[in-house]
């Protein structure tokens, strides 16, 4: 699925005064490709997300998945929030059938398909656990199963490996990079960390600082093919690394 | 989980363990012996005097009184049937209009002065009224107690259902649930800690409810029993009242305790 962000706006009105979050950003993501959009803290990355989600809509101009305008949440983009947001009261079989459930899914097929999403992913044997007994890497997995589970075409990732230790967080953007190229999904990753982004995406659009505004697009056809891991090992990572630290423009002061 | 012996160290923290227990335990029961034990020897030899503190010896010949004229059961049933009525009403109505105020903030934001005033205003005050209007009997009791535990109930739950995390709200939401869904789906189950907290709390309070109702109105109950044995200066029934009083609200609190485990048990909670 193709998605178009047009000329888009987003300003908060609140009883303090007016935030702009963003201003007049656009970019496309072509279908089954993974994009990530990377930005200072507070550049409304996350606003983003939630516009094309359908949980919000631009003060100006427009998103469009494979032509249509996005106005409310559907059912053809699967969300994963930041950390896993698992249900600590819930199984983790309950969990990952959050979806079906809500939507009323909640068939034989259905049930089926998470099944085997299960077990392609080695958690079967833990469908009757709680999230309390798995490792955070497990549970992140179990997250994006949950959102498999309702079988979007779209993924919205934003900062879901934000809570995760280092290691873990290599090991879990690996699989879940292979995970999406695997199932063919379109994606689009928010992440602070320019690493993560480089060896994760096809393309890289860098935002300003707030108002966030498109400050350039990557197109990481140099890396094209390569897994996850290894690209942090060619020399390009490390140029294309340095192109986007200046282009974000950090001031540690 | 292994099946194997534990190792030595294991068995012996275990055992220490359980040593520490026991000790604890007896230590608890021995205080309370020798707690009685002085009050009844310090009455016996006169070092103070039974007629205004009365002894243990004296509060169990009345409570066989009790118990042989059927007024124990008369008294401590209508006490516990009213603080459960209370209790339940309190709890019942306070969680649904919790529900009703997250449901619209707006209502909240119109009703939070008055839940504000409500909940600070000494509930005793509210007595009287109820005994003009509702008559001096059961009724106002029970309603005393609504009253003591209500607007707790609704402050603390509504504050709970409010600082459900607002992410995974977020994800319900991106997964098409409707408004009724995250109340079912997430919000009610996300304070199952708060609900049994609030339970808890509300237990002791429909005490409170209960005894201040009786003071003020009844002809029966441990409410009544402790203010008629004060006025007819008959210390040893007051004592034998607070006596019961201290054991119905122990068995409700764990009661509560133990159907607090129950629950959580089947809804997954840990």
């Amino acid at each position: 699925m193709r998605i178009e962000i047009r000329h888009v706006s987003m300003t908060y009105q609140s009883p303090d005064g007016e935030l702009e979050a963003l201003r007049d950003v656009s970019f496309e993501v072509a279908d089954g490709s993974f994009v990530s959009i990377v930005g200072p803290s507070g550049c409304g990355k996350s606003t983003l997300l939630s516009l094309i989600a359908g949980l919000e809509r631009p003060t100006e101009g427009a998103i469009l998945l494979d032509g249509e305008a996005v106005t409310a949440p559907t059912e053809k983009v699967g969300f994963m929030p930041q950390r896993d947001q698992l249900f600590e009261w819930r199984t983790i079989w309950r969990n990952v059938m959050l979806g079906p459930e809500i939507r009323g899914e909640d068939t034989k097929a259905r049930q089926a398909a998470v099944r085997a999403l299960l077990e392609q992913y080695a958690l079967a044997g833990f469908a009757g656990k709680q999230p309390a007994q798995l490792s955070g890497g497990m549970r992140q997995r179990c997250a994006l199963i949950r959102t498999l589970a309702v079988e979007p075409s779209v993924l919205l990732l934003d900062e879901p490996f934000s809570a995760l230790d280092y290691q873990t967080r290599l090991a879990v953007s690996a699989d879940i990079s292979r995970i999406i190229r695997q199932t063919n999904k379109t994606a689009v990753l928010v992440t602070h960390d320019i690493s993560e982004a480089i060896s994760m995406s096809d393309r890289i659009v860098v935002l300003t600082h707030r108002p966030g505004r498109l400050r350039s697009v990557h197109d990481l056809d140099a890396f094209a093919d390569v897994p996850v891991l290894e690209r942090r090992a060619m020399p390009a990572f490390q140029a294309m690394f340095n192109t986007i630290w200046e282009e974000l423009d950090v001031n540690v002061s | 989980m292994s099946h194997e012996l534990p190792s030595a160290a294991r068995q012996t923290y275990l055992r220490a363990q359980k040593r520490r227990k026991t000790t604890i335990r007896i230590l608890r029961i021995a205080l309370l012996a020798a707690l009685l034990a002085l009050w009844e020897l310090a009455g016996r030899l006169g070092w103070i005097d039974v007629f205004i503190v009365s002894c243990p010896s004296r509060v169990v010949k009345t409570l066989g009184t009790l118990w042989q004229s059927g007024e124990l059961w008369r008294h401590l049933g209508t006490s516990c049937l009213e603080t459960v009525v209370g209790f339940l009403l309190g709890t019942l109505l306070g969680a649904l209009i919790a529900i009703g105020l997250w449901w619209s903030p707006f209502a909240a934001r119109v009703l939070e002065p008055y839940l504000v005033v409500l909940n600070a205003l000494p509930k005793t005050a509210l007595g009287p009224i109820f005994i003009v209007w509702i008559g001096a009997g059961t009724e106002s009791i029970i309603a005393m107690t609504l009253a003591i535990s209500i607007f707790v109930t609704i402050l603390n739950m509504y504050v709970g259902f409010c600082s459900t995390d607002r992410e995974k709200i977020r994800l319900m939401q991106t997964l098409g649930a409707t408004r009724r869904q995250i109340l079912h789906l997430l919000v009610l189950p996300a304070n199952y800690t708060t609900l049994f907290n609030t339970l808890r709390v509300n237990v002791g309070l429909s005490w409170v409810g209960v005894i201040m109702g009786e003071f003020l109105v009844s002809r029966a109950g441990l409410g009544y029993l402790i203010v008629y044995g004060s006025q007819v200066f008959n210390m040893d029934l007051v004592m034998a009242s607070v006596l019961l009083l201290a054991a119905a609200a122990m068995a409700m609190y764990q009661l509560m305790l133990w159907l607090e485990r129950g629950l959580k048990k089947r809804m997954g909670v840990t």
